[in-house]
This record gives structure tokens, sequence and C-alpha cells, in this order.
């Protein structure tokens, strides 16, 4: 299996919860406490009600492909993977993620297509969410 | 007061475009000081009588609070309104209509408002200048970005694009006929980079850059800049040029919440927009004579088609492959080339042609009735929307 070169992103102290989650393989996400409404980027105020109480909470990993891309444009990391796929899920519960779709063949993607999320160690410390067809 | 009290009272006086396009050695304070000396000559104004400089700084103009150091740089000491704006590619009507207001109630008398960029360097390409040095340990839930490979603006257009189509059938055959449109007006335009004519088989040929955008989907990267003089109606009359009156003007920000229910990728800021500035103007959408769409990609154009009411919801594709925004057309669109074709000045390449063709001095490419002029900015990734109703009449 060849090295991994892709970049691999760390948390931030805003971000820990969500990273941490992945490791343990489970999808976090922050929902405020007083309006119930669930938010990814992870933000301490709720766009909402603007509370800043607020827990995180494990998500279902159901979710719908809401678009994607196929990206040919050899970025750094990316120079073996072009033709890749990258995509925005949406998740049961609302907010929408960046990620991309495997063990689907490119042509089969579709948008609104059922998804749910797998996950990848990438590294001994990181851990991506990705998604495949449910 | 619901605005329409701000008809005509203004107008756009001046225009100035500098060198334009793969133009190198110099930064972008240049082109911008090159666009306002060129836009107060234009006006038949004076150094002295410039009084308000707004500047859009585009990537490449850092430092200097985001451009409001070109005051220096030019020598301007008696500015009553001076601030760097930045709402992405809507800046540049955004910063008419603050000018607007501020000459309509006396604060300043002549205001210019410029953008300029310098983001190209020999040998180095657009897309380069624009995606930004990738980050080998991107943090936080931005990093996701990185980590998938989700680099640059391309990118995220992309997304939007490939979106509108699964909602609305919408085709590369589609988009291909904006780029394909525009091509041929842009033959026409003296100033625009690419002027050899372009076929549905050339766009179809050219290089996936983000399926579903082609290299053709996508706007140019050009060095230069563009500066317009906003002043109040009465003065402008008396100036060098045919008033371009500001009729309408409005913007909408709708936000995206990055969750279920914010679809700005077909449902953008352009309805709340075009709602406040149509009804200042007194008009309706089959009024407009001549559009001048932001068209960072052939799908901006697409869905600012629909948003508009150009065309039902959903039918954008259809009405560009019609033929009806080419030369010839019912619907004139992005006389110049637009940013497609002739070049990416953000918000000031839709804005400038639009002067030029209200003002009737597009030459060959001049469309026969143009009482009705309508400029569209969108900044972002369909984040800011921007309108103005630009009119040849002071009423």
């Amino acid at each position: 299996m060849s090295e991994y070169r892709r970049p691999i992103p760390q948390a931030d102290d805003e971000s820990r919860e969500f990273y941490d989650g992945a490791r343990r393989h489970e999808l976090m996400l922050m929902r405020c406490r007083r309006c119930g409404a669930w938010r990814l980027p992870s933000r301490p105020r709720c766009p909402d009600c603007w509370s800043t109480d607020t827990e995180w909470a494990r998500a279902s990993g159901r979710g719908t492909l809401y678009s994607f891309g196929i990206m040919h444009q050899k970025y750094p990391g990316f120079e073996d993977e072009v033709p890749y796929n990258y995509a925005v899920v949406e998740l049961e519960e609302g907010p929408r993620i960046v990620s991309n779709i495997v063990g689907v063949d490119e042509a089969a993607l579709r948008v609104d297509m059922p998804l749910r999320a797998v996950f990848d160690d990438v590294s001994a410390d990181t851990t991506l969410v990705r998604f495949t067809s449910a | 007061m619901d605005g329409r009290e701000l008809k005509a009272r203004a107008a756009i006086s001046g225009l100035g475009i500098s060198e334009m396009g793969r133009v190198y050695g110099h930064d972008a304070s240049h082109f911008a000081a090159e666009a306002i000396q060129r836009a107060v000559a234009d006006a038949g104004l004076r150094k002295e009588d410039i009084d308000g400089l707004l500047v859009s700084p585009g990537v490449s103009m850092t430092g200097q609070m985001g451009g409001v150091g070109l005051q220096n740089y030019l020598g301007l000491t008696h500015l009553r309104l001076l601030a760097s704006m930045n709402v992405g590619g809507a800046t540049a009507n955004v910063m008419v209509q603050y000018a607007a207001l501020a000459v309509i109630h006396g604060m300043a008398n002549h205001v210019v408002c410029v953008f300029a960029d310098a983001p190209l360097r020999e040998g180095r390409g657009g897309a380069a200048a624009y995606s930004g040095a990738a980050r080998p340990r991107p943090s936080g839930m931005g990093g996701l970005y990185s980590a998938f490979g989700v680099v640059g603006v391309n990118a995220l257009y992309a997304l939007a694009a490939r979106r509108h189509m699964a909602m609305y059938g919408t085709t590369n055959d589609h988009l291909g006929a904006v780029a394909v449109a525009q091509r041929r007006w842009a033959a026409m335009n003296p100033i625009a980079e690419h002027r050899a004519p372009l076929t549905m088989e050339d766009y179809h040929a050219s290089r996936w850059v983000a399926e579903p955008l082609h290299l053709l989907d996508c706007c140019l990267v050009s060095n230069g800049g563009v500066a317009v003089i906003v002043s109040r109606a009465e003065e402008a009359r008396d100036l060098a040029q045919p008033p371009a009156y500001i009729w309408g003007m409005g913007q909408g920000h709708p936000g995206d919440m990055r969750r279920r229910g914010w679809d700005v990728e077909t449902e953008t800021g352009a309805p709340m927009a075009k709602e406040k500035a149509f009804a200042m103007a007194g008009i309706a959408t089959r009024d407009v004579d001549v559009l001048q769409a932001y068209d960072c990609y052939t799908y901006t154009v697409v869905v600012t088609l629909e948003d508009y009411g150009f065309c039902a919801k959903g039918d954008g594709g259809p009405f560009a492959a019609s033929g009806a925004l080419a030369p010839g057309g019912a619907l004139p669109t992005n006389t110049g080339g637009g940013q497609l074709s002739a070049y990416y000045m953000w918000g000031m390449t839709p804005l400038s042609e639009g002067v030029i063709q209200a003002r009737g001095q597009g030459g060959e490419r001049q469309a026969a009735k143009r009482d009705i002029v309508l400029v569209t900015g969108n900044g972002g990734v369909l984040d800011h929307h921007s309108t103005l109703v630009l009119s040849p009449h002071p009423a």
C-alpha cells in the first residue's frame, strides 16, 4: 500500500470533538441545548437562537448526496489521485459536510442518493469520515 | 421612504479601464491609479474634484488597509469619504450604491469606485493565482476541504452547477451556449482577451477543470483595473460624458447555514436584490433591454437569468441555448464578452460594459435598444448579490 500523501487535517479547539469522534468511528455534530438545532461549523454560538449552551451529540451517519464534483486539477498531494470525486453530504440531522464517496463508480454517483458514513484511519491519530452508498 | 425617491438622483459620470489582461510588471496599485486617472479624464473632471474613494482590492492588493493607501499614491488630499470594501464580485455595484447615497445626501460630490488586481505572473496559470498555497497540515472543520481535495473556487462552483443540473436538467450544452454567445460578443470588443470564434465543439473539447465544469465554463484571470465615478445627477449632466443614471439599487445576502433548507446553488440572493432595485426604478423584468450578468462561470449566468425572471426557475439553460443572449438575440447579454472572454475584473466587468451600453458607446456591439441596462454582481459562492439598473434617461 502506498504512503498516504494527501493533506491530513488536525483538530483545533472548536473541532476537537469532531475529530476525536471520528477516531472512535463516530460522527459527532454540535447541537444547541436551548433550541435543539444541529450545526456543523463548530462555532460556539447557535446561529438560530444565539445561545452558547451547546453539546456534542452522535449523528446517525446517514445522509444523502447534496452535490459532488470530479476534480481534474492536480493539487499538491492529489497528483496521483485525479480524477477524484469530492462531495457535500446532507446529513439526516440537517447539516452538510464536505467529504468524498468511496465504493461507488463515479458514473453511478447521483445527487440525492442515500449514503452512510464510513471511517478511514488515514494516520495513527487521524480518521476521515467518508461516505458510501447506503 | 422606500427607496423610490432615490431613482435617477445619481449617475455614473466617468469610466476608466486600465491596460488589461496579461500585462506584467505592475502591481495592483498601478492599475488602480491608471484606471482612476482615465476615469477622471473621461468625466472631464480634475483630480481636485475627487472627494470620495471606495476601493475593492481584489486578491493581490494587500497591506495599506486593503487598498486605502491608494489615496496617498494618488495624492488625493481632501477626501470626505474613504473605505476599502469587500463582498467579492458583488462589491463593484455595492460601492456604486454607497457612493450614490453619499452624493445624493451631500456627503461628497464625486466619488471614485475602483477595482484593481494583479494576480497573474508570467508563466503561472490563472487557477494558481486564485487557489492559494496548499497548507501541509490544515486545521479545524475547514481542514476537511483540503483533506478531500476541494481546492479553489472552481471546485465549489462545480458543486453548485451539479446541483442545478440535478434539480432542473441543465446540461453542458446549455452551459456551453453561454460561453459561445459571449465569445461572439467578445469578437466585437477591441479590449477583449479572447476574440477568436468559439464553437460548441471547442467548448466540449476543452479540458475538464472540475466536472461538470470545463475550462471554457470558467472566467479568465486578468491583471488590470477599472474605475467609475459617481456624481449627483444634475452635476453629471454638465460633465463630458452622457450620464448613466442610476435608476435602481439593491442587494441580497441570504446567508448560507450549510444545512438543509439553504440551497443558494439554485436559490440565490438575486430575487431579494432585484425586488428592491426594480421597485426603485419602477421597472419590470420585461423592460430590461440589455443585461450584464455576473459570469464567473457560465452557470452563474444561467441561474441569474432565472432569478431575475427572464425565464422560469430551472429554464435558464434552455433559455441560454435558445440564442437569446447572443448578438441578434432578444436579450443582449454580456455584450463585451464578459469575464469568460473579455476581462476578469470581478463586478467591474459587467458594470463597465453596462456604462458603455447605457452611453451608446458600444460601437459594433452596441445594443439597438438601451433604455434599461441591468447590471448584476455576485460575490463568494452565491453568497452575495447586488443589482444596479442604469439608464441614459434622467427620469
